[in-house]
């Protein structure tokens, strides 16, 4: 069966990070040096492990998030690791996402290109930023579905395949889901986070 | 020496009386003559302040503009708990404020308090959150969620000092019953810098696109409508965005003042300008918001519940 190998997985606690890294006394994420801060502890110790790594930004004890700091942890650190001289493959995820969380997230990420898989506070996944129509039905086909190769994606959300084929490698260009070559095969974060995908 | 006489009510509109009593060149000193004063607000307060540094600037520091503070106690008394006169001090020469400051009451929401780095934005956050989401949630009836998004605007609007002034600035907040204008509560924002003003900080990058175009009133409009930023980070020229998308959410004012223009937001029960130019030249960036309550209707599932 196709493995994505061995992917490790990172979680930062926002809020208690702020607290270590940044500056003791205080515990809301607002201000760019702020998340200057945070994204470059992320980064190191996602540079420290040296392989392919799955990230879970947790912002469940997050009161207050602005935009700026938001644009600097969130959507600096998904381009940092979109470029192609990023020191390792790794995958981010956001969870704890309240409603006040939420707009800063998508408003940041949308006007740069950005996505994120967001694991709102309910429980429900959402993809949080800016995602074509075919690209929010692949990703929903595969989140559905766990891992799957293109084809079933197609199948599950009965859409043209070659339309699928693109949103899909677009996704994984994106960092929202991540892909294995031989065979194709994409794997949807939410399960491969919940560990689900590593026990089979 | 001349006197700058402050009108009886201090507030965004009548600050322009103040920013056109603004000697063109200083070579006498000034009494900055506040004794008619009855209401005034943050905007007011802010507009006093900058109103002294900059004659402050122009006199250097043994010519220190005097002020006459207002004669109602009432006024007097308020402005101690807005903590009007710790900042007032190193601006003016003043005879007759309280020697204590007054201690600060549920009815003020932020004290004046200087912007000058990202830490004391930090500081105003946490300082504040916690009272506004009481505020905002029992009193203008805000959802809880919506709520945190004062804290949001609040960080915004320091952080567009510090990140474009180039000078350091005062930040102050305070809700008010606006019985006779509106009919309701408002919870009233306002910023002050003493810097370059949106056409300083946008010129280098932008100016020479405008052309003879180029003015306070094309930069205000740049900036507020277009999202424009000196900067090339895409990532950059958000915070204003949003600021305007939350306050018109919210049936709220918004104007910024910079140089000799003033832009605004206005919503319908406000009688105010969209944009306005050729305005008395008073230096830096100077902001109004004005959030009024929400009107809810009874039976509506958003209303927050008695005492929560």
């Amino acid at each position: 069966m196709t493995e994505l190998g061995r992917v490790i997985p990172l979680r930062f606690d926002m809020s208690e990070m702020v607290r270590r890294s940044v500056a003791t006394l205080y515990s809301h994420l607002v201000t760019r040096p702020t998340g200057q801060a945070l994204r470059m502890g992320i980064e190191a110790q996602i540079a420290e492990l040296g392989t392919m790594c799955l990230t879970v930004l947790d912002f469940s004890e997050v009161a207050v998030l602005d935009y700026s700091c938001a644009d600097e942890v969130v959507a600096k650190l998904i381009k940092r690791f979109q470029r192609e001289d990023r020191p390792v493959e790794a995958y981010f995820m956001a969870r704890g996402i309240e409603n006040r969380h939420q707009e800063a997230i998508d408003v940041v990420l949308g006007r740069q290109g950005l996505a994120i898989t967001a694991e709102l506070a309910d429980g429900r996944v959402t993809l949080l930023g800016e995602a074509s129509a075919s690209e929010l039905a692949a990703w929903n086909g595969l989140d559905a579905l766990g891992r799957a190769a293109p084809e079933q994606v197609a199948e599950a959300t009965r859409s043209p395949q070659a339309e699928i084929n693109r949103a899909l490698e677009s996704l994984a260009r994106r960092r929202v889901v991540a892909r294995v070559d031989i065979p194709r095969t994409y794997f949807a974060l939410r399960p491969l986070a919940a560990g689900s995908l590593s026990r089979s | 020496m001349k006197v700058i006489t402050v009108p009886g009510t201090l507030d965004d509109r009548s600050f322009e009386q103040l920013a056109s009593s603004l000697p063109p060149a200083q070579g006498e000193r000034v009494l900055v003559d506040a004794r008619r004063v009855r209401w005034v607000d943050p905007y007011g307060m802010l507009g006093l302040l900058a109103l002294g540094q900059v004659l402050g600037d122009r006199a250097g520091p043994r010519e220190r503009p005097r002020l006459q503070l207002p004669d109602s106690t009432e006024v007097v008394s308020y402005m101690g708990r807005m903590g009007f006169y710790n900042r007032a001090a190193a601006l003016y020469e003043m005879h007759g404020a309280p020697r204590k400051q007054a201690e600060g009451t549920s009815d003020v929401l932020l004290e004046i308090t200087p912007v000058t780095s990202h830490v004391d934005v930090h500081q105003i956050v946490d300082r504040v959150n916690e009272r506004a989401l009481t505020i905002l949630t029992r009193q203008l009836l805000y959802p809880l969620n919506e709520a945190f998004q004062f804290s949001v605007m609040l960080s915004e609007l320091c952080q567009n000092i510090i990140e474009h002034a180039g000078a350091s600035g005062w930040v102050a907040t305070q809700t008010y019953n606006w019985a006779r204008r509106l009919g309701r509560k408002v919870v009233s924002i306002a910023v002050m810098d003493l810097g370059v003003g949106f056409h300083g900080s946008l010129g280098g990058e932008h100016a020479a696109r405008y052309g003879e175009r180029w003015s306070d009133a094309s930069a205000l409009q740049a900036a507020f409508i277009h999202g424009v930023t000196r900067f090339q980070d895409p990532g950059r020229g958000q915070g204003l965005q949003q600021i305007r998308r939350q306050t018109r959410r919210w049936d709220g004012w918004i104007a910024i003042r910079s140089g000799t223009a003033r832009i605004a937001d206005v919503p319908t029960w406000s009688d105010g300008t969209p944009l306005e130019e050729g305005l008395a030249p008073f230096p830096g960036t100077q902001i109004s918001i004005i959030l009024p309550s929400r009107v809810v209707d009874q039976g509506d599932p958003g209303r927050p519940e008695e005492g929560a």
